[in-house]
């Protein structure tokens, strides 16, 4: 009789268990939908007043509540853009060094600490780094181009972001190289190919999804990149002229003026930013992952 | 090392435990806190205010400078007790309040026009210059306009770098106010705001951001409250005002400027003084407050505390004003500011009397 | 066709520059350390690490507040995110191939590519605004909401790695179902949670962004955690742009003790992940 209460309660421990994994999974979903419904929900001002318009507005005024979305996207976009271009020509190599010529090894091992570990730096301490190391020399290189020397821009704000977005692109392409099969090297050797050969010919095409999927990746952490890029970007306004303008982007204006959006339509606008943010990285990150998933199949 | 369910539950024990703890902290010393956000323009002497008011009263006041839009947005989502700014509300935004607002003034302080210039000169401007300059139709530190006003000063042929506040500044309302009223132009391009389109410039945050933004870069020129400029070693210009002489921020100046007809309700902008020796971009900040402390659950404890706090600033708390280049308030400004404290309530009832106030 | 020697002097000239572009690229983080620890090992003694915030323009004083208050948030972090990520973990790990798990792996990887400023929007509109004020606690959700997804993909991951044989060995022997997950494949997991684990909080250490309007900042010392606090990050962004050359060294302080607590973090989680 005993035995069979306890059979009895462990099942129903059992049941429990299973039900409190399943809530488990289902509050993930319910949170991550929350977050997209929160996000609409406080956007709802801003939405019904500006619409799409929002997207083509170029005047964020919070004295005539007009507000425009266009200088930040092109911020988002400008930095995104021109930090994807610094940082790949370092990723490529970082992929090609660490995925064939130096795979194992002390050596192997230091590299790749040394070129892996930035991204562990915090966005704030970057930029703190960037306002007093980097943007002193960019106001040199300003003042001898005859450029007005802000020292913050756009075009700093792309460098400290290539510096953090360089290890996401690094790394996931190095795995992709890893995973090139010996036979297909062995039978570029064999035909004759030289290393260099070998990696051009075959192994960039075979890893070419996962290097790809590590650049998108890398341009998602981009795009919603917050504290370093705030710190050096000078915080204008307006549409930038040039790379050597200061900007916006998505993320630092709300960073800037979320705490003290007195309107209601203003503290919305700021809101649709944020929902437009997280679509547009959310997308982002989706098609990077789906073609690292084909990847490994 | 095993997890067990027996383990797990001593952790859930555990966690609540912590919590209980954290929450068990007793009621009294919670209403012994105060929390308030905003202005940054006089945040150097609130700092220092409420450092005293703590080693006299062991009451922490946890003030952030946010700038005055957030005291102002954090008010209204009754997030802090009080908030701070130099921007006084307009009957538009009163209205935007679901109760009653109250403005009691602080302090006088002056906003500067500082620069980086080679020698730290110390430059006459005049009100349409200072207009022209942050429209950015005079772009360059040697421009005959600015030349003509400051004759023995050698000015560089340098780019003008404008620098102005990222986030919802009262300074930047006392600016923007003072240029309305002095530029047709930006009146009708520009305006006044917490927060405003400007047409050039990068954006600091904070008072600090723009001296730091200005002490860094060649050429830059910006607005901050006078204190910030004095303890960068950064200059400050002279500026023309309506009596037509050219008047050095300081605390003189700035009182001169504070004596104008105030209202009951404090509400008062006082850029482009009439005053003949008053500095013309000088202004009130204030700390506000909802009339009827009874919201949100708040216990009549904390609203005691929030007013001992506010007869404290407008009394003892002048002290600490002039050694800092704040100007103290007017006498009778003090007495408006008197009333207006007595006024605060709770359940309709006024708090004063509860702490011992005549 | 070139000469098979040309060929093999360019792949091995190409070798050396890819190489040496390598090299270059760690220079950033060299530099980066190199500036932390010169400018900020200096700062920090017992004065700094020991006191509360001096008011502003005054010498002395030191970050006590904020190295509590970035303990008290990861604390809040941690309790928030671990066993709802570990439940998550197993299920997707235990689920793999049903309908749901695949939304839920979704949603996982959604969740760690928000950007974290709109974690912070998130987090004030689900607890500051209902709450009434700023907290630790709202700081602490948004922190766990960031580390959940570490945690998640790392319990997946090391569950799907422990052979199967364990858990029908454990199952055959009459071990019920909840317990076979909890005391056998747990621990022989344990690793790769305590790596995710760690991984996760090296993250949020220094996330400043979701506590701009959640944690808010506070000069005193607070362990209520229904209060304002402060927090390394947040310390380290307002003293950097401030103008005061006091709290410039004082935030290449912090940024020193943040920075070798990360990094020491990083690198315990890659040696314990790379003995698997």
């Amino acid at each position: 009789m005993a035995s069979q209460f306890i059979k009895k309660l462990e099942l129903n421990k059992d049941k429990i268990f299973n039900l409190l994994l399943v809530i488990s999974a289902f509050s993930l979903l319910i949170l991550g939908v929350g977050i997209f419904l929160s996000l609409l929900n406080a956007s709802s001002l801003a939405l019904k007043k500006f619409g799409f318009s929002f997207f083509s507005g170029s005047e964020w005024n919070p004295v005539s509540e007009e507000f425009g979305a266009l200088p930040f996207i092109y911020g988002t976009i400008l930095t995104s853009l021109i930090s994807l271009l610094i940082s790949l020509p370092f990723s490529l190599a970082i992929i090609i060094v660490l995925g064939e010529y130096f795979k194992k090894g002390i050596f192997a091992e230091v590299l790749r600490y040394l070129t892996e570990l930035i991204a562990g730096v915090p966005s704030v301490v970057l930029g703190f780094w960037g306002l007093f190391f980097l943007v002193p020399i960019m106001r040199e290189i300003e003042i001898k181009l005859g450029v007005t020397p802000y020292g913050v821009g756009i075009l700093t704000a792309s460098i400290i972001l290539a510096f953090m977005i360089l290890p996401y692109s690094a790394s996931i392409g190095k795995d992709a190289m890893r995973l090139v099969p010996n036979e297909l090297k062995e039978a570029a050797f064999a035909l004759g190919a030289t290393r260099w050969e070998m990696i051009k010919k075959v192994m960039i095409p075979y890893a070419r999804s996962g290097i790809i999927a590590g650049v998108i990746l890398s341009l998602g952490r981009a795009l919603g990149e917050t504290m370093a890029v705030t710190m050096v970007i000078g915080n204008y306004h307006g549409i930038p002229e040039n790379i050597f303008s200061p900007g916006n982007t998505i993320a630092s204006i709300i960073a800037n003026e979320f705490t003290e959006a007195t309107g209601e339509v203003y503290l919305s606008s700021l809101m649709y930013l944020g929902l437009t943010l997280f679509l547009i990285t959310t997308i982002v990150n989706l098609i990077g992952r789906l073609i690292l998933k084909r990847l490994q199949h | 090392m095993k997890i067990s369910m027996g383990q797990s539950l001593a952790k859930l024990i555990l966690f609540f435990a912590f919590l209980f703890q954290f929450l068990s902290i007793p009621v009294f010393p919670q209403d012994k806190e105060l929390l308030g956000a905003g202005a940054t323009f006089p945040y150097v002497l609130y700092s220092k205010m409420f450092d005293a008011y703590y080693k006299q009263t062991n009451v922490k006041v946890n003030y952030q400078s946010i700038g005055s839009g957030g005291g102002i947005r954090q008010l209204k989502e009754k997030t802090v007790d009080f908030g701070a700014s130099d921007a006084f509300l307009s009957d538009e935004q009163l209205r935007e309040f679901d109760s009653p607002v109250l403005h009691i003034p602080t302090c006088l302080g002056a906003v500067v026009i500082t620069y980086n210039l080679p020698g730290n000169p110390q430059l006459k401007l005049t009100p349409d210059v200072i207009a022209d300059i942050f429209l950015g139709k005079i772009k360059k530190w040697n421009d005959p306009r600015i030349t003509n006003l400051n004759p023995g000063i050698n000015l560089p042929n340098l780019n003008i770098t404008v620098v102005h506040r990222s986030d919802g500044s009262g300074t930047t309302f006392v600016f923007t106010d003072y240029l309305s009223k002095v530029s047709n132009e930006w009146a009708q391009k520009v305006g006044r705001g917490t927060s405003v389109a400007w047409p050039v410039g990068l954006g600091g945050k904070g008072n600090e951001g723009v001296t730091g933004l200005v002490k860094q870069i060649p050429g830059a020129v910006g607005y901050v409250e006078l204190i910030y400029a004095k303890q960068n070693k950064l200059p400050q210009a002279l500026v023309k005002n309506k009596s037509g002489k050219f008047i050095n921020p300081e605390l003189s100046s700035i009182s001169a400027a504070g004596k104008a007809k105030i209202p009951d309700d404090t509400r008062i902008s006082i850029t482009d003084t009439d005053a003949e020796d008053g500095y013309p971009i000088s202004s009130f900040t204030w700390i506000l407050v909802y009339k009827e402390q009874n919201y949100k659950g708040r216990s009549l404890e904390r609203a005691k505390q929030l007013v001992k706090l506010l007869w404290w600033i407008v009394h003892e708390g002048q002290a600490y004003t002039e050694p800092l280049d704040y100007a103290k308030l007017p006498g009778e400004v003090v007495k408006k500011a008197e009333k207006i404290i007595k006024s605060i309530t709770y359940n309709g009832k006024p708090v004063y009397q509860e702490v011992g106030i005549k | 066709m070139r000469s098979y020697a040309f060929r093999i002097a360019k792949s091995k000239i190409i070798s050396v520059i890819l190489t040496l572009v390598t090299l270059i690229s760690t220079i950033p983080f060299l530099l980066v350390l190199y500036f932390i620890v010169k400018n900020g090992i200096s700062v920090i003694n017992w004065e700094f690490i020991t006191h509360l915030p001096t008011p502003v323009g005054e010498p002395g004083g030191g970050i006590l507040n904020a190295l509590v208050g970035t303990v008290i948030l990861i604390f809040i972090a941690l309790i928030l995110s671990v066993p709802f990520g570990v439940l998550v973990g197993i299920f997707l790990a235990e689920k793999s191939g049903s309908k749901i798990s695949f939304f839920v792996r979704m949603m996982s990887e959604i969740l760690q590519g928000v950007p974290s400023i709109v974690v912070g929007i998130i987090a004030y509109l689900w607890v500051v605004k209902p709450m009434g004020h700023f907290s630790a606690l709202s700081g602490g959700v948004a922190l766990g909401i960031m580390m959940l997804p570490v945690i998640i993909k790392s319990t997946e991951e090391i569950l799907k790695l422990i052979p199967v044989e364990i858990k029908e060995a454990s199952l055959a022997l009459g071990v019920p179902y909840y317990k076979t997950i909890l005391r056998v494949m747990l621990p022989a997991g344990l690793s790769g949670i305590l790596s995710g684990i760690l991984a996760g909080t090296a993250r949020i250490a220094g996330e400043t962004a979701p506590l701009l309007f959640t944690a808010f900042g506070n000069p005193f010392l607070n362990f209520n955690i229904l209060k304002p606090i402060s927090a390394m990050p947040l310390l380290i962004f307002n003293y950097a742009i401030s103008p005061y050359e006091d709290w410039w060294a004082k935030a290449w302080g912090a940024s020193c003790i943040l920075v070798f607590f990360v990094l020491t973090l990083n690198v315990i989680t890659r040696l314990i992940s790379s003995r698997k």
